[in-house]
């Protein structure tokens, strides 16, 4: 048949949902960015006993138009003995993954880009791919401390990929699919309260892997100074400034789709309800990195293999003993035994667990 | 037929030069790394972005027009290094104090030590990674003490307020119950500081046991302050030596056992504690009369040589002068305690990682204007 590549409700509204969706997930990002800029420098602000930008507009709501506005005026400058195609390419190949996490990521009910069957895993998938980005970045620039970045950087995510991947599939396993909406709609009880441990585990993971405090070695500002955006100015760093965001947003919208019921909620509007769950997540993400110092790189893959790792093992196993053995049980009643299973294993684990001091001898 | 090919990785190490423009270098200070991936294989520090060539500029002035040169040594404890100055030079012309003085620079430099302290310990934590906020924290204590050096000195960065012969003025009125109200207050800052990261795993994963500068070392490089200190070894020149009117306060010396980076910012804290309690029995037994004895304009010294010192927030401060007989000093020597501190800097490192070199470094507490002079 002719028409054989053309989607199934073709001539249906597919492309006019696919138009607006595309649309709206790419102003989402790009007004959460400014949003969660403005959010973040504010809420710091008052954090450390200072006050945060307050000129540009009432209470500096315009910081972050004046300051992409700033940036797009400055020069583009490229290192001359850098690599000039992947210095050029690799800003565009970390920021797109970023946008195309959103093509899943419900609003509403209904409302998103596509409802893949098995969306976790594309965004597990893509996600990774920022990463190269990075590393190109880094490789590119021809500057020791940006290559000590990318170097952090790749060292780190195959240690931190792995308990992330583990403890999202409790919550699979739990909602019986992969697709990001009907992990929403199996969310009677938000499963936070079912995957207590598994939350505390992704989250930890998830900090890792948008490089948020405290793991934000790869740029490390009072080490590697930027790390690997050290030789990025203008519409370039810019835009790994919107990858940096854009993940931390994703990650927001991550959790709240899997572990915080995503839109569903009393009496507000459910897109409201994914944009408080939302700020709410990335919140306690600005409060982390106002709150502790930086771990090092071996302190960080130390507690991602011997920490994170066996404890997102132990988390399936029990999830799925319970799922298998008391299938018929209320749920309430599962949510105080896990909280509990989750104390017990964490101090447990913590006092097995030893970082060592990293010393090596030369 | 296929022949396995014998692949040689050429991981040789590289030289990353940190600094002499870095956050974390607290100043023009570059250290030549040699770096085997993360790990430091060797450590060079390059200083002397910052000379000014103070000893030297401080030949050409008198005895009294060197004392704004001392405020820009170590620009964050100016009124120790005034004490220090003024003791040496009243020690090579046998000037004496009057009781009010001696007892205004006991609460100065006590004062002054808390502030340096503050900073030193901000800028670790914010070396640690603790974004910022330690620091600001911090700063706002320190705004409360620079505010307190303004109302006697006029001044919040260089002083100029310690004279030969005692200081350059009486404290005005509103002085007494702004020191009395800080006293008041800041033990609740410093417990709040506790609060916050003292037993921080994360602090303690990164800062115990790191940068380790063992007793022998620390005493044969002939470190001193906290930084001797925190290695177990009980030195403190208040107690050593005292001068001024050390001998009649109370106070410890609060020393660590394993010497690493955790013991040294646990040391500044303890002793800005310990400054507390020697500033509310200063202001206790402050007594009235004169803050300055009758001293020359022009001080002409007789031959000789003086050693002064004292201990700064930073360790052992001492200035060395030698007399002609003329009113400008014939040498003006600073034994600065931030660039002997700094000699076992890169014994400390070796083996280390980068973000250990960078909390190591912090841990010393130096400042560039003192090193480089």
């Amino acid at each position: 048949m002719a028409t054989a590549w053309l989607p199934p409700d073709w001539p249906g509204n597919f492309w006019a949902h696919w138009a607006i969706f595309a649309v709206i997930s790419i102003v989402f990002v790009l007004l959460m960015f400014m949003v969660f800029v403005w959010v973040e420098r504010r809420a710091m602000g008052i954090m450390q006993a200072r006050l945060g930008p307050n000129r540009a507009g009432p209470f500096g709501i315009l910081q972050p138009a004046a300051d992409g506005l700033k940036v797009l005026l400055k020069e583009d400058i490229v290192p001359a003995k850098g690599d000039k195609v992947v210095h050029w390419l690799a800003p565009v190949v970390a920021v797109v993954p970023v946008l195309l996490i959103f093509a899943v990521v419900p609003f509403q009910g209904g409302a998103l880009l596509v409802d893949l069957n098995i969306g976790i895993l594309y965004i597990v998938a893509i996600s990774s791919v920022t990463t190269v980005g990075v590393f190109m970045a880094g490789w590119a620039s021809n500057n020791k401390y940006s290559l000590l970045g990318a170097m952090r950087q790749v060292a780190s995510v195959v240690s931190y990929e792995i308990p992330v991947v583990l403890s999202i599939v409790g919550v699979i396993l739990l909602a019986g699919s992969l697709s990001m909406q009907q992990i929403v709609m199996a969310q009677d009880i938000p499963f936070i309260l079912l995957q207590p441990l598994g939350f505390l585990l992704f989250f930890i993971g998830a900090l890792a892997e948008i490089n948020r405090a405290p793991f934000d070695l790869m740029e490390a500002d009072s080490e590697i100074v930027a790390g690997f955006h050290i030789e990025y100015s203008g519409m370039k760093f810019a835009l790994f400034y919107l990858v940096e965001y854009g993940e931390a947003l994703a990650i927001s919208a991550i959790v709240t789709t899997l572990f915080l019921g995503g839109w569903r909620g009393p009496l507000l509007p459910p897109w409201l309800w994914f944009l408080v769950k939302v700020g709410i997540v990335f919140f306690v993400i600005v409060w982390i990195r106002t709150t502790v110092p930086r771990v090092r790189i071996d302190q960080l893959m130390a507690l991602a293999w011997k920490f994170l790792f066996p404890l997102a093992l132990l988390n399936l196993l029990i999830t799925a003993v319970e799922i298998l053995v008391w299938p018929a049980v209320s749920l309430w009643v599962m949510v105080p035994i896990n909280i509990a299973v989750m104390i017990v294993l964490v101090l447990l684990w913590s006092r097995f667990f030893k970082l060592g001091w990293g010393k090596v001898e030369v | 037929m296929e022949t396995t090919k014998e692949v040689v990785i050429n991981a040789e190490p590289f030289v990353v030069n940190i600094g002499p423009v870095h956050p974390s270098t607290h100043g023009v200070f570059r250290m030549r790394t040699t770096l085997d991936g993360e790990v430091i294989v060797d450590m060079e520090p390059v200083f002397g972005y910052l000379h000014r060539g103070i000893e030297k500029l401080a030949e050409e002035r008198t005895y009294t027009g060197c004392i704004p040169l001392t405020d820009r040594l170590d620009y964050l404890a100016s009124m120790s290094n005034n004490l220090a100055y003024c003791l040496a030079v009243e020690k090579l012309a046998g000037i004496a104090v009057p009781e009010r003085a001696e007892y205004l620079r006991v609460i100065m430099a006590e004062l002054q030590r808390i502030a340096s302290h503050l900073i030193a310990v901000g800028s670790f934590l914010n070396d640690c990674g603790a974004f910022v906020t330690p620091i600001m924290y911090m700063f706002r204590e320190r705004e409360k003490i620079v505010d307190l050096f303004d109302m006697v000195s006029g001044q919040r960065l260089t002083y100029n307020y310690v004279r030969v012969g005692g200081v350059s003025q009486d404290v005005p009125e509103e002085f007494i119950p702004a020191l009395e109200k800080f006293l008041k207050e800041m033990p609740g800052w410093i417990d709040e500081y506790d609060q916050l990261l003292k037993e921080n795993e994360i602090l303690l994963a990164r800062a115990k046991g790191v940068g380790v500068l063992p007793k022998e070392l620390a005493i044969n490089i002939s470190a001193s302050g906290p930084v001797l200190r925190a290695s177990g070894v009980k030195w403190d020149i208040r107690k050593a030596d005292p001068y001024s009117i050390y001998d009649r306060f109370e106070f410890d010396i609060p020393t660590g056992a394993a010497g690493d980076c955790y013991d040294r910012y646990r040391v500044r804290i303890e002793e800005m504690r310990q400054s507390l309690r020697i500033l509310e029995q200063a202001m206790k037994d402050l007594p009235e009369g004169e803050v300055r004895s009758e001293v020359p304009h022009l001080i002409r010294p007789p031959v000789g040589e003086a050693y002064g010192h004292i201990e700064a927030p930073k360790g052992e401060l001492g200035f060395y002068l030698v007399s002609d007989n003329s009113i400008a000093p014939y040498r003006f020597h600073v034994r600065a305690p931030t660039l002997i501190n700094l000699t076992a800097l890169s014994d400390m490192m070796r083996g280390w990682k980068v973000a250990d070199l960078i909390i190591i470094f912090g841990s010393i507490d130096i400042c560039l204007a003192e090193v480089d002079r």
